[in-house]
């Protein structure tokens, strides 16, 4: 009887297993974002390690399941492979997402040296990890002139601001992290505050059709992006070293990742860059040091469907400025620009005196973002940024340390925007910006406020558009609102304000008459609206022709508005204008891009007509018991650009290749007639390059620079009184400085075998022949050459 | 959900935060510290006799309006004058005296003095602590009449070892100008 029972137990036993394994898992493969079935998917049963293709409506069936938990491992051509844990109950059906788009998989899976455009029909270049790196001890000014068009507008050699076919300043958004950098942009003795070090890539769009930035954009975009993470338990990271021989200094910069299959990642960023005195072919460039750090932290988690991450950057750059550039009135200037040589020169050092800057920028940043089903995906940021910028100028006394500029700029911003990726051939993304900013001119400096105390608020809304009509041409679309509104509090001489006019016009906003100045309340608001509109012609597998026409409004910068009174390091007395009006651009361009196996060009062509256009040059002098000194006044005028940019590549072999890039561009006052004031000149670079995979990975090339004399430029130049030698003398501060002609060498060598982590030896030189020029685009052209030779070495290890 | 929620609290407790400093107060005006807005050179003749004084005055400082030149009088003939030079910031209140200023650095500044038409030949007569000259006090010699320009210029930081600066000679000086005033018209009878 007992055996019995064990017997009937075990059929019982039997019984039961074969019945807990019986159940059938239909399953339907679609895409995650239009929900269409995908056939031809394959799925597999890991458990089991059984195989089986969808069917024709996206479905599959796995038979004589048990209860309990299995794992699925689906993959589908061009789809991120999905593995999903399965919780069979019974007879069961479920879905499983796959993400289909290729592009939006480079966002979620590929690391490091990807880097995909932003737009689709504008004019965009992309610089890779690669090309970035090389600039390591440089300035995103640097970089940035890789491009074809982008040219810089320099205060010494140290503060670089890109230029974007003839515009800078408040016409280029910078936007790193996706957040427009605020960093008192509408100074040219401004530099941006960026570490380069910090990026992964960074592209250009030149125009204003990437209006999701903003509409304001009429030089273009700069995008930096962060170094892309892979979701999969993994630390990697990178450090470069590197020393130069002109400024006898260096930087180190170190880079290191982490991140989590699950989603998770952390990320820590660190650079430090430290030089002394430059030095030009024949001298040196006293107090034109630099001391600058930044790191930076991210965090956050990434998934497919869902992510967030929070981002806080540090950067602070203390700037010399060549201590022979600062001058006491026109007499020094005149001096200066008739001397050949810097009129102070002292022996290297690598203190930074004064006068300097000492800038700090404090960012934090904060995304969310949330994919929803056959819609879109939904993203939501907020940011917060501190520029602290301090100038300090050569003063006596009690006052020697004090600074002479002391800004506190805080800005925060709200963004949200809705990308409705649903059907791949016609995109939307609709977005709404919130931006509230604040400025503090600390009075305690002892010296009147060239910018004054204001606050601002900046709404915005935009809606753009990308229509695929065939496999060969898609055509985007945009338009975007944004208000301004500027309250500023700001003193007035009383002199000037009678001088200005601004007692007829303005009287009613005097808000306290303190004697010999005034109180004023300004308040300003602006109605911008921009739009874009383009299209992409792929005309077979080697051309592609692009044509975009962007509208862009921008308001006037608080410098362009409130500017008054005496720069003491540029010399000058700087006068905005109250009455500034927004200026509007048009801007037509077309690009023709032809690449076949050996051979690549880019053409690209533009014509941007620019209303009321901002611009500041000189227009007299006005008499102080110092002397006279220049008025720089801004003004507006129409403007037209005209230009073209052309990218060439020629591989000759398995080794060499020639590569060429030019710009030109003619800049015109039309309402006046003549030329406009500081446009790039002709500018062609051609690289000879040699590469060799097989011997340590060695890359060199030698390049050669061409620039020529900007012979279009308005006459402003004036004859002044000179008092001691009781003679006139003619002030030339608008010739253009001669051509020139500079060499460069670049080149490295892997020192390592492993191609995964190399350890690359760089060796580069810049100005090889040592060659004495003047560039015309930098302000201290009046008063030193440029720099001289540099040898710079640099070590790139990877881990 | 969660993540939404920590976020949200997240950006309401910064956006606060940072809102609440805000500061609506009306801004402080600044009056410019170092600013000179008069020069006066004062030359009593060494025989005795009425002081003759030259002035310039720009009470908008760095504003539009150019500074207001005075003369209060003609330069005798085969005459030598004591001259002191006083600098002043009106723009305060009371006004500031630069003058000691200077001479507390007075190894850092130099007065520059240059006439035309031989008007007048000027020596200085002080000196800071290397033994160079300062300009504060001078002597200013007439001879024959004539009429003719003086122009006094301070400059900041000139290079006072360079060749001739010490003599008064201002091509080399380098260094910044804080004050360059011609007076024109300077009659010596």
């Amino acid at each position: 009887m007992k055996y019995c029972m064990v017997l009937v137990l075990a059929v019982i036993c039997q019984f039961a297993s074969s019945q807990d394994c019986k159940y059938t898992y239909v399953g339907e493969v679609k895409d995650f974002h239009d929900g269409t079935p995908l056939p031809g998917a394959t799925v597999h049963l890991k458990t089991q390690d059984l195989y089986v293709s969808t069917d024709f409506n996206g479905k599959f069936k796995f038979e004589n399941l048990c209860n309990g938990n299995v794992t699925l491992v689906v993959s589908h051509i061009g789809c991120e492979t999905n593995t999903v844990e399965v919780t069979i109950a019974g007879d069961t059906f479920g879905t499983i997402k796959l993400e289909h788009h290729s592009e939006e998989l480079n966002e979620v899976t590929v690391q490091g040296e990807s880097a995909s455009k932003t737009t689709t029909t504008a004019q965009e270049t992309v610089l890779k990890t690669e090309t970035l790196e090389a600039y390591s001890s440089g300035s995103i000014g640097d970089a940035l002139k890789e491009i074809s068009g982008v040219s810089s507008i320099n205060t010494g050699n140290a503060i670089v601001k890109p230029v974007i076919n003839g515009l800078h300043s408040s016409r280029i958004l910078i936007v790193t992290d996706g957040v427009r950098l605020q960093d008192q942009e509408w100074g040219i003795e401004h530099a941006p505050n960026i570490d380069i070090n910090a990026s992964g890539s960074l592209s250009v769009i030149k125009g204003a059709g990437a209006l999701a930035f903003g509409g304001d954009a009429i030089g273009g975009v700069v995008v930096l992006n962060p170094v892309k993470t892979i979701s999969k338990d993994t630390l990697f990271g990178k450090t470069i070293i590197n020393g130069q021989t002109n400024g006898r200094g260096g930087s180190a910069s170190s880079t290191l990742t982490k991140t989590f299959k699950k989603g998770w990642f952390v990320s820590g960023q660190g650079s430090y860059k430290r030089f002394g005195d430059f030095e030009a072919p024949d001298y040196n460039l006293t107090n034109t040091g630099l001391d600058a750090k930044a790191f930076s932290i991210r965090g956050g988690f990434k998934q497919f469907e869902k992510g967030f991450d929070v981002f806080y950057s540090y950067i602070n750059n203390t700037t010399g400025i060549l201590r022979a550039s600062h001058i006491g009135n026109i007499v020094d200037l005149v001096n200066a620009i008739n001397s050949n040589m810097p009129l102070f020169e002292d022996e290297f050092s690598y203190t930074i005196n004064n006068p300097k800057q000492d800038v700090t920028h404090h960012l934090l940043k904060t995304k969310f973002y949330k994919r929803f089903e056959s819609l879109g995906k939904l993203t939501i940021q907020y940011d917060y940024q501190n520029n602290q910028r301090f100038e300090f100028d050569r003063r006596v006394g009690d006052d020697r340390d004090k600074p002479a500029v002391d800004l506190t700029l805080k800005t925060q911003s709200v963004l949200a925007d809705f990308k409705f990726d649903s059907n791949i051939n016609r995109k939307f993304n609709v977005g709404v910006l919130f931006r509230y900013q604040d400025n503090f001119a600390n009075p305690e400096t002892g010296v009147r406020r060239l910018i004054p105390d204001y606050e601002k608020i900046d709404l915005g809304a935009f809606v753009t558009t990308e229509w695929k009509l065939n496999e060969q041409t898609i055509l985007d679309a945009g338009l975007r609102y944004d208000f301004n509104s500027i309250d500023a509090k700001k003193f007035y001489i009383e002199s000037r304000w009678i001088e200005r006019g601004y007692d007829n016009d303005f009287a009613n906003i005097v808000i306290e008459d303190i004697g010999t100045q005034l109180l004023v309340n300004p308040k300003f608001d602006y109605h911008n609206i921009s739009a874009s509109a383009g299209i992409k012609h792929t005309v077979n597998t080697n051309a592609t022709v692009l044509f975009n026409y962007s509208l862009s409004n921008r308001a006037p910068n608080p410098s362009e508005l409130f500017s008054d009174g005496l720069h003491h390091s540029a010399a000058r007395i700087e006068l905005g204008d109250l009455r500034m009006k927004q200026e509007q651009s048009h801007r037509l361009s077309g690009t023709f891009t032809y690449t076949n196996n050996t051979f690549s060009a880019t053409v690209e062509g533009y014509y941007n007509a620019i209303n009321d256009f901002v611009y500041i040059e000189p227009s007299g002098t006005e008499q102080t018991i110092r002397g006279a000194f220049p008025v720089w006044e801004y003004k507006q005028t129409n403007a037209t650009l005209l230009g073209a940019d052309i990218t060439l590549g020629y591989i000759i072999s398995k080794h060499w290749g020639l590569s060429n890039i030019m710009s030109y561009i003619k800049g015109d006052d039309t309402k006046n007639n003549r030329p406009l004031i500081d446009i790039p000149a002709f500018k062609t670079v051609t690289t000879l390059s040699y590469e060799n995979s097989d011997w340590k990975d060695l890359k060199a090339s030698l390049s050669s620079e061409f620039v020529a004399r900007q012979s279009r430029y308005p006459n402003n130049n004036f004859e002044q009184f000179i008092a001691s030698t009781g003679t006139n003398v003619l002030v030339d501060i608008s010739t253009p400085p001669s051509a020139y002609h500079v060499l460069h060498f670049n080149s490295s060598i892997r020192l390592n075998k492993t191609e995964k982590m190399p350890i690359v030896l760089g060796l580069n030189v810049n100005n090889i022949l040592n060659t004495s020029y003047r560039e015309y685009l930098n302000r201290l052209r009046y008063f030193a050459d440029d720099l001289g030779r540099n040898v710079m070495v640099s070590l790139k290890i990877n881990y | 959900m969660k993540t939404i929620k920590i976020l949200t609290l997240v950006l309401i407790t910064v956006v606060f935060s940072a809102c609440s400093n805000d500061d609506d107060s009306t801004p402080a005006p600044v009056n410019a510290e170092e600013v000179i807005t008069t020069l006066t050179a004062t030359l009593t003749p060494q025989g005795g006799g009425a002081a003759i004084t030259m002035q310039t005055r720009d009470l908008d400082g760095d504003g539009p309006n150019a500074p207001v030149i005075t003369v209060s009088g003609d330069l005798a003939a085969n005459t030598v004058y004591n001259g002191s030079l006083a600098l002043l910031n009106e723009l305060e209140d009371p006004a500031d005296n630069i003058t000691a200023e200077v001479q507390a650095e007075d190894d850092e500044h130099q007065f520059f003095f240059s006439a035309t038409n031989n008007i007048g030949t000027i020596a200085y007569t002080d000196m800071d602590g290397d033994g160079n000259p300062v300009g504060l006090t001078f002597t200013v010699t007439t001879t024959t009449a004539a009429t003719g320009n003086l122009t006094i210029t301070l400059r900041h930081e000139p290079n006072k070892s360079a060749t001739g600066v010490s003599d008064g000679d201002i091509t080399n000086a380098g260094g910044e100008t804080d004050i360059e005033v011609t007076f024109t018209g300077v009659n010596v009878q």
